[in-house]
């Protein structure tokens, strides 16, 4: 099993290895957005003399964490389509769970290298501190990663019902629920019927629970704890919604074309 | 060891105790032993199209077995239901002893597989490539082992050589590769010579001749070069609208059909979907 696993994790990590546009990529588009609404909260900062600037920040840094744990699991079965590798990948040893557990690996690694690159360009920017969260940074980053993770899971099963037709999907499921998932402002900004809506969403929880912890508050354990729960219940609906679908592409023989219509 | 194993299933076996299904059971046994593949009554139906109608057949070990027949006859389906990767709809396939897709992850260890059309991550480097499958097959020493395949072929590429840069019968010639790594005991080519020249095509046949004879490497194979098949196919079976048309060694289809090559017998069945013999097209 970890023969199999650490092959799948050399698989995606040679391609980084060659290529520094992928490298350059995993950093590109969050510092981008950084920039741009780094410098517009600093602008609203100035005039409305708020903490928006840290809250912010904050949210660009995390959400680029869930969105780089999402996209490693969800565009694995992708990639091997463009490269017309999925037979002989179907045709291995390798289960599903390990090929999951493969992607969430290199996930772990992209999620860490633009948090890295982030938190360092925020540092330099706008003197915002990712290790002003103290402990709490660890909690979020591993829950943002295990949700992305979820999602990345339903991600890779619309890929494989619907093959390369799906592609665009893979990129904007996060997108999806990015509204309402609090990234950028508080529950309390949400229309109320939306407020309910918005936390059956994990992420809901974890970013709430940075405000508090840049408000100055301690570890926001029950926002943590509500998110793991709720991360779990993902995480099974998912993981069964994973199963059958392979169950059924297996059936119709979608394994074998990549385009599906 | 079989001894053992067989005894031990006898011990377990409360029919086996009277000697009438004592005789009967061995024979069983006996012949799975000498069979990679069986496939009992297997049917695929893709929406209202039946791909695979009902077929039977056996691949002996060490055997090189042919699947043919004209574009959709059934025999990518049919091997495709063979490696799990599209699912049956009734019958049963045993490889090596083993219920597919019941034991599924067991028998892709055990067996492998290549095609002229399906390639490997051209993103890749050959080494790469290579050793992510090794790993991937739990291979010992992958290196060493890309290497040795690697000279079987005789691909004398570099190792860094980008898999998308290759060309056509390359790629072919490394997909084989792949196939090789975890000496498979029962190899599935789907039309692996497709885009190779005459003279690796030549070497692929040598090499799998070599597989069968060293190794006792069971091969399942499609391919259109009936030329290719008389040379190295023990047995043929020739499929038309997911039915068994005819079956036999290269002879004795020839034979029974009357006809001079399998290449005529080839058309026969991809023009009329079925092959009379020749008293039925005389009397016609």
């Amino acid at each position: 099993m970890i023969s199999r696993i650490v092959a799948m994790v050399l698989r995606y990590m040679f391609i980084y290895k060659r290529s520094g546009i992928r490298i350059a990529e995993l950093i590109f588009f969050p510092l981008m957005d950084l920039l741009v609404w780094g410098f517009v909260t600093l602008y609203l900062e100035q005039v409305t003399q708020s903490k928006a600037v840290l809250f912010m920040l904050g949210g660009i840094v995390l959400w680029d964490i869930f969105f780089r744990a999402q996209q490693a699991v969800g565009m694995s079965v992708l990639q091997e389509m463009w490269v017309g590798n999925t037979l002989n990948l179907f045709v291995s040893p390798i289960r599903p769970h390990e090929l999951i557990v493969s992607t969430a690996i290199v996930g772990f690694i992209r999620a860490s290298i633009t948090a890295t690159g982030l938190g360092i360009c925020a540092y330099t920017l706008y003197a915002f501190n990712m290790m002003d969260l103290g402990l709490a940074l660890f909690p979020l980053f591993g829950l943002l990663l295990f949700f992305g993770w979820t999602v990345g899971l339903f991600t890779s099963a619309l890929i494989l019902r619907y093959g390369e037709a799906a592609e665009s999907l893979a990129w904007i499921v996060p997108f999806l629920i990015q509204p309402f998932v609090a990234v950028f402002y508080p529950v309390s900004a949400l229309p109320a019927p939306l407020q309910t809506f918005a936390l059956i969403f994990p992420c809901t929880h974890i970013f709430e629970g940075m405000r508090e912890v840049l408000r100055g508050g301690g570890i926001p354990w029950p926002a943590m704890g509500a998110s793991f729960l709720l991360t779990l219940a993902w995480l099974c609906c998912t993981g069964t919604f994973f199963a059958r679908t392979l169950i059924y592409v297996r059936s119709k023989g979608y394994l074998t074309t990549a385009s599906r219509g | 060891m079989l001894r053992i194993m067989r005894d031990s299933i006898y011990r377990g076996n409360h029919a086996a105790r009277s000697s009438r299904h004592t005789v009967s059971f061995e024979r069983d046994y006996n012949s799975s032993l000498m069979q990679s593949v069986i496939v009992h009554n297997l049917w695929k139906t893709f929406g209202t199209t039946a791909a695979v109608k009902g077929i039977s057949f056996t691949a002996d070990r060490g055997e090189i077995l042919g699947l043919l027949g004209p574009n959709g006859a059934g025999k990518t389906t049919t091997i495709h239901m063979l490696l799990g990767l599209t699912s049956h709809d009734q019958g049963t396939i045993s490889i090596l002893g083993l219920d597919m897709p019941k034991n599924r992850y067991s028998i892709l260890q055990r067996v492998n597989f290549a095609s002229a059309y399906v390639s490997l991550p051209g993103n890749l480097t050959i080494d790469e490539s290579l050793y992510v499958y090794a790993k991937l097959y739990n291979v010992r020493n992958p290196a060493q082992r890309a290497r040795e395949v690697l000279t079987e072929l005789e691909v004398d590429l570099p190792g860094t050589s980008l898999i998308g840069t290759l060309s056509a019968g390359q790629k072919t010639r490394l997909n084989l590769c792949k196939a090789l790594l975890n000496k498979p005991e029962v190899l599935f080519l789907d039309e692996p010579t497709a885009s190779l020249d005459p003279d690796i095509a030549i070497k692929v046949r040598e090499l799998l001749k070599k597989l069968r004879r060293n190794y006792g490497t069971t091969i399942i194979y499609t391919s259109h070069y009936m030329h290719e098949v008389e040379e190295l196919c023990d047995r043929a079976i020739f499929l038309a609208r997911g039915t068994i048309v005819t079956t036999g060694t290269p002879a004795e289809i020839r034979e029974r059909s009357k006809l001079n090559s399998l290449e005529e017998v080839f058309v026969t069945i991809a023009r009329n979907g079925e092959l009379r013999d020749q008293e039925d097209r005389e009397a016609q």
